[in-house]
């Protein structure tokens, strides 16, 4: 046990808490005077769940973790069918399943954990050797099936998120460059050809991907959204308005100020000081991931560490791009900052693996 | 499996990868602090903007518009509570979807809201749009039920005009509307917002600027649905003045009675002040009816008709004085010391320049002191023969005729003093001695307006003093606005005509012989008023004419300016009855009002003295209490002049 508490990421643990706390804060300031108020309980619930749930990540130790990640990635990848044949319907997606008790089960958001695991295996059993282009083609296929059964759900967001874990396996696991472009060139043709003949989206999925663009032009659907963040972020000023006195957020001006738009209202009432803060801290938390990763123990632990740490910069990439009008609304969340059951367990499980690799740094 | 998971253990990543890694996290966060900073500190004060404009909604709070009172303090127009839509359009998400729910919900046509919305569109987008006024308990019902799907809709209660009905002192009172796109682009009408009230005619133009008040706002913090959440300030608005006009309601009413079936107009003025006691115009017109929410067919059908209803008729309608203005002619033929002397023998006509000229009757011997009171056209002929056009023309516009008198309503119509110049000028064409022989009774090309001569017939008998006619007390016009409202209305203003006493005597003796037996009004005598008056009946279309129009006769117009006493007088009133046969029919109206005043007098003073005393024109109200005033009038008090439907307003008085 001793050996635990010194080998444990104590500092990480505490700019995570420091982020979490904020993200309380910012929940109950956001909720204040609508009909979540009280959310933040919640979030403070999730995050003591999460919490144990890390050190029991960190105690079980990933190398076991590995032996099952095939097995895993077969149940993911049918719980996500069957999420496709008996999920439950909610505003036209089918996302859950219901479980008995009246819990509400959301597959996609775990089958990142069984990704970055299983893309880790895949890379680890490539090691030392130079990728060939069936090598990648079947690197796309383990993290593309999972894509587009989620895609299907439809959840672009969630699904668009699986897309770090296979880059940084393909980047750490040693591309060359010329694969690198022609991949890039494939896959762009290819996208392009998809996006234009409409199977890949549905039509308000495009919408949602291009108003980002030119909000007015859709000033009543997401456009108005994107419109309400620039106004709370920029109105936001350098010092912002202070807590609960963002009249954007109060307002209910901003749209779900709570999860994805919450860097928004913090923006609003804590300023470009208070958001410089908060993606200082995102900037350490990742630089303590990518040390963990170089000192890990061996292959697959840097690969689960810079799997979690790719998953994260995408997020925050993508959540902020979206709350400051360089990024298209996809409802992805912000890690540790946005309200929600789902997010906040799978990132301090994620966070958890992390642990689990730093602490058998020195093993063998 | 497990041999090919062993192969890797003991690989390390190669460190150069964890830098470009290190590298991209670096570089991803810093594009978002840039961006941050781009919105946060470069922008910001744009965002602010915005964001006050969001949650800060100007509530317009409207001014309540200056109520119109009579001379005695009774109330004439009146405001009651309505209820009106503005459409706020930052919170219209969709104009395409919610303008057509608007237009059918609140019984608009959808192109005249589209084209409301279009004449906006360059007013700033926090203003609101008035889009209906005065609507119903169904029309508000449906903008409560649609708050959610309509959320750009807003009521606000507001003071609307309530006029007297049946047109009663229509054209004099005038009536609101909302202020047109041309008004706006005048300078006049610069601190006026597009959805003003704004006087468009009569009182309510003239005194607009006393009348309108200021709008005030409230500045109320709205979310996004558009529910108050709070309030940061307010400009209170401030109300209008109320106006108390010079108008007597109970002349008024006698006055409107007389006409009513009529067309033509009736003008009582107290010639020692120039104050208009009563003014009437026919046909008239409901001011409630389109003042609001007049439907484009009715507006066509009022403009379209052919006996003008919008005309105010005492001031705009330029007619043939006729006889009347035989009163005019022996001012000058005495001041010329021609007619003191004159003598014509009338025959029932006679030649003037190869030309033949009627009379009424065989007359015989006539003088002037017969020559007004019997109306003899003969004698006339030769006076006007005698003193020539340009006399004729020169103590005409020293009487006012061909001019305005100033009086404090909109669009006054001049008439025509016809002189040499003005043939050359209009028709370039010399003036022929014959047609001064028309003139010289009142016809050919000279016009004047009721209110001229009433102006005019009440300076000859007020030995000379000419008053400036008005409807408002110099006391009601605030002093900072007394310069604006005195260069207003240029008009011959107030000034004193010389005039012999002598002749003075003979001509008001002249007129109060003319409602004496044996005068030509001899049916409008009242015994124990000392009432004097001049007849005319002028043609307006020949018989030739007429029948060319397949009528029978001619078409005449019958005119009577009459007053009390004859000299001095309190009260002049004059009549026009469009059509009238004869001018002793409008003498019946005169008559009806003069005898209305004098009763009231005496019924004032307490006594039944045959003088009435001169009234305290100017402070009637402490002369004339409310009570005593009030059992004169019967049952038609103030209250009854009001629609039935909104009498609680009115009866508070």
């Amino acid at each position: 046990m001793r050996r635990f508490f010194r080998d444990f990421d104590w500092v990480l643990l505490g700019m995570v808490m420091l982020l979490s706390v904020i993200s309380v804060l910012e929940i109950y300031s956001a909720t204040l005077h609508t009909k979540f108020v009280g959310f933040h309980k919640s979030q403070m619930v999730y995050i003591a769940i999460g919490l144990v749930l890390m050190f029991a990540m960190a105690k079980v130790s990933y190398q076991w973790l590995l032996e099952f990640a095939y097995w895993a990635y077969g149940v993911s990848i049918a719980a996500l069918l069957a999420v496709l044949v008996v999920g439950t319907k909610v505003l036209g997606a089918r996302r859950w399943i219901k479980l008995p008790g009246g819990i509400h089960f959301q597959p996609s958001e775990w089958v990142k954990l069984v990704l970055i695991l299983a893309v880790a295996r895949y890379f680890w059993n490539l090691a030392n050797r130079t990728l060939t282009y069936k090598d990648i083609l079947k690197a796309f296929a383990l993290v593309g099936l999972p894509m587009l059964l989620v895609l299907k759900q439809p959840d672009l967001g969630t699904a668009l998120t699986y897309s770090p874990i296979l880059i940084c396996g393909l980047l750490l696991g040693g591309i060359r460059w010329r694969q690198a472009i022609v991949l890039c060139l494939v896959f762009g043709t290819l996208f392009s050809g998809l996006w234009f003949s409409g199977k890949l989206l549905k039509p308000y999925q495009k919408q949602r991907l291009t108003s980002f663009m030119n909000p007015d032009n859709d000033p009543r659907g997401s456009g108005y959204q994107i419109r309400q963040s620039l106004i709370a972020v920029g109105s936001g000023g350098l010092w912002g308005k202070g807590a609960t006195k963002g009249t954007q957020t109060q307002g209910d001006f901003l749209p779900i100020p709570y999860t994805d738009f919450i860097f928004a209202a913090f923006c609003e009432e804590h300023g470009f000081v208070g958001a410089a803060f908060v993606l200082a801290l995102y900037f350490l938390i990742l630089m303590r991931l990518i040390q963990n990763a170089q000192t890990a123990a061996d292959l697959p632990g840097s690969f689960i560490v810079m799997g979690v740490a790719a998953v994260m910069l995408f997020q925050i990439a993508v959540n902020v791009g979206m709350v400051i009008g360089m990024m298209p609304v996809t409802g992805i969340p912000l890690p540790l900052m946005s309200y929600g059951g789902s997010s906040v367990l799978f990132t301090f499980l994620a966070l958890g693996m992390v642990m689990n690799v730093r602490m058998r740094r020195f093993v063998n | 499996m497990e041999s090919d998971a062993l192969s890797g253990r003991n690989e390390k990543l190669p460190t150069g990868r964890l830098h470009a890694a290190q590298y991209i996290l670096a570089l991803v966060l810093t594009i978002l602090l840039v961006g941050l900073w781009r919105l946060q500190v470069l922008n910001t004060d744009s965002f602010r903007v915005l964001a006050e404009a969001n949650r800060i909604r100007k509530v317009p709070v409207l001014a309540p518009r200056g109520k119109i009172f009579d001379r005695e303090g009774r109330l004439i127009v009146d405001n009651y509570p309505s209820v009106s839509c503005f459409l706020l359009r930052e919170q219209m998400q969709n104009a395409a979807v919610d303008l057509p729910m608007i237009a059918n919900g609140l019984h608009i046509p959808l192109d005249q809201l589209q084209a409301t919305v279009k004449r906006f569109q360059h007013a700033p987008k926090y203003e609101p749009i008035p889009v209906k006024e005065d609507i119903t308990p169904d029309e508000q019902a449906f903008i409560e039920a649609h708050r959610n799907e309509l959320p750009e809709l807003e009521t606000l209660d507001e003071q609307r005009r309530l006029y007297p009905p049946g047109g009663f002192a229509a054209h004099m009172i005038g009536y609101v509307g909302e202020v047109s796109e041309e008004m706006l682009n005048d300078p006049q009408y610069a601190e006026y917002e597009p959805g003003d009230v704004v006087g468009r005619s009569g009182i309510e133009k003239t005194y607009d600027a006393i009348l309108r008040g200021r709008n005030g706002s409230r500045d109320v913090v709205v979310d996004s649905h558009g529910r108050e959440i709070g309030h940061l300030g307010e400009t209170p608005a401030v109300p209008g003045h109320d106006l108390r006009l010079t108008i007597d309601l109970d002349l008024q009413k006698v006055a409107e009675q007389a006409l009513q079936g009529h067309n033509g107009a009736i003008v009582a003025m107290d010639p020692h002040t120039g104050e208009v006691l009563a003014m009437v115009s026919r046909p008239t017109f409901d001011p409630n009816a389109f003042s609001v929410r007049i439907k484009r067919d009715e507006w066509n059908q009022i403009l379209n008709d052919p006996n003008h209803p919008l005309l105010n008729k005492a001031i705009q309608a330029q007619l043939a004085p006729g006889s009347t203005f035989k009163i005019i002619m022996s001012a000058a033929g005495l001041q010329e010391n021609i007619a003191e002397n004159l003598h014509v023998f009338c025959n029932g006509g006679g030649t003037y320049y190869g030309q033949y000229h009627k009379c009424d009757a065989r007359h015989g011997d006539v003088d002037i002191n017969h020559a007004i009171p019997w109306s003899c056209d003969t004698y006339f002929y030769t006076l006007a023969d005698k003193l020539g056009i340009e006399t004729i023309a020169k103590y005409a516009t020293e009487f006012g005729l061909g001019q305005k008198t100033g009086i404090d309503l909109p669009e006054e119509a001049t008439g025509i003093v016809p002189s040499e110049e003005w043939k050359m000028r209009n028709y370039h064409e010399k003036w022929y001695a014959g047609e001064t022989i028309s003139v010289g009774i009142g016809q050919g090309p000279v016009t004047v307006t009721p209110i001229q001569l009433a102006r005019a017939l009440s300076g000859i008998a007020s030995g000379g003093v000419m008053r400036r006619p008005h409807l408002v007390f110099a006391d009601e016009i605030p002093d900072e606005q007394k310069d604006e409202y005195a260069d207003m209305f240029p008009g011959s203003g107030e000034k004193t005509v010389p005039l012999d006493p002598a002749n003075w005597e003979t001509i008001t003796d002249g007129m109060a012989a003319a409602t004496m037996p044996g005068g030509t009004a001899a049916a409008s005598h009242m015994e124990g008023i000392d009432f004097a008056g001049k007849t005319g009946t002028a043609q307006t279309v020949s018989h030739d004419a007429a029948a060319k129009l397949g009528l029978h006769g001619s078409l005449t117009n019958a005119w009577f300016v009459g007053m009390t006493p004859r000299r001095n007088p309190d009260i002049v009133v004059v009549a026009l009855w469009e059509g009238g046969a004869w001018g002793k029919d409008s003498a019946a109206l005169v008559a009806a009002v003069v005898n209305a005043y004098v009763t009231k007098q005496r019924k004032a003073a307490g006594n039944l003295v045959v003088e009435p005393p001169k009234p305290a024109a100017t402070d009637t109200t402490s002369v004339v209490p409310q009570g005593e005033a009030k059992p004169q009038t019967g049952p038609q008090s103030t209250a009854s002049l009001q629609p039935a439907g909104v009498q609680k307003t009115a009866g508070t008085l």
